[in-house]
């Protein structure tokens, strides 16, 4: 079967955070907060969960005197995630058949 | 684990919510439109009254008291339709518990106002050099391409806006004279049209 499905987008905040991040060049953390709902402990394990396995990029800066932490996606994550889309679209294809 | 189905039409929503800004609300638009005919209406009991609102140079603005009268009957109603789309927007983001100020909102606005604040720049400028027969025309064009350039940060039917207020905006160019009557079916009728078309198919 085509496609691969990964672990690391099991978790549903991580493949969100993912799918935002295919379409975002970048997206600060509180922008995340908001629009998944989720707590700060919860985000902030999932996103290093994703950074750690290199598939998301951090880069810390400062407007005035707030801190502000942008991610965006690395080459590895998008291709990763592109295949593990293939990977579902492969199994919705089978199921039909 | 998740059906994929529903797998696949979540990384979707979330694209989606992540890049569009979708509160834009469909009465804003409805009332946009009617300040806009109100100030025309306003605009052609300053200029033409009581003759039609037709015909090249029957009547002129050349009275030094019509000029300023136009410029902030034209302000209110600018001021009016953006506080009127801001307070709806935020309620309608309210109800969909979305934040009207997010990354995607940002980019919507930026898309739309650096066309339309250079075009209203460059209005000012035709006015105070007397080009006034091809201010109707600008404001139309530019704001036809503020609308499509904001289209893909945002519900994508603005887009038919856009074309329509472009449309209108070129026809008018050759067409002196006429410019309120553009002007009027542009800002006001589309307007209306649009905001009804979208109120229907989004908001209830």
């Amino acid at each position: 079967m085509k496609g691969n499905y990964d672990k690391a987008f099991e978790n549903v905040v991580r493949l969100r955070v993912m799918s935002i991040l295919m379409v975002n060049e970048e997206y600060d953390f509180n922008s995340f907060k908001e629009i998944l709902e989720v707590t700060d402990g919860n985000l902030a394990s999932h996103l290093k969960n994703l950074e750690k396995q290199e598939y998301i990029a951090v880069n810390k800066s400062f407007v005035g005197r707030k801190p502000l932490t942008n991610y965006s996606a690395t080459n590895n994550g998008k291709k990763a995630f592109q295949d593990h889309l293939e990977f579902l679209e492969n199994l919705i294809k089978e199921n039909k058949t | 684990m998740r059906k994929p189905e529903q797998e696949l039409a979540d990384i979707k929503s979330m694209m989606e919510r992540s890049t569009r800004f979708l509160s834009l609300s469909g009465l804003s638009g409805i009332l946009a439109g009617v300040y806009a005919l109100i100030a025309a209406a306003i605009a052609y009991s300053l200029i033409y009254y009581p003759n039609l609102p037709i015909g090249f140079r029957t009547s002129y603005i050349n009275d030094d008291q019509v000029l300023p009268k136009l410029l902030l009957t034209a302000s209110a109603v600018l001021i009016l339709s953006l506080g009127t789309a801001w307070l709806l927007s935020k309620k309608k983001s309210q109800r969909t518990a979305s934040k009207i100020w997010s990354p995607a909102s940002k980019r919507f606005l930026t898309a739309l106002m650096i066309p339309l604040i250079t075009g209203g720049i460059f209005c000012l400028a035709l006015i105070f050099r007397g080009y006034l027969v091809i201010v109707a025309p600008a404001t139309l064009i530019f704001y036809g391409l503020g609308l499509l350039n904001a289209s893909n940060h945002t519900l994508s039917d603005i887009k038919y806006l856009g074309y329509c207020q472009l449309g209108l905006g070129i026809l008018s160019a050759f067409f002196p004279g006429y410019g309120l009557i553009f002007w009027g079916l542009g800002f006001g009728v589309l307007h209306i049209i649009y905001g009804t078309m979208m109120y229907y198919k989004y908001d209830r």
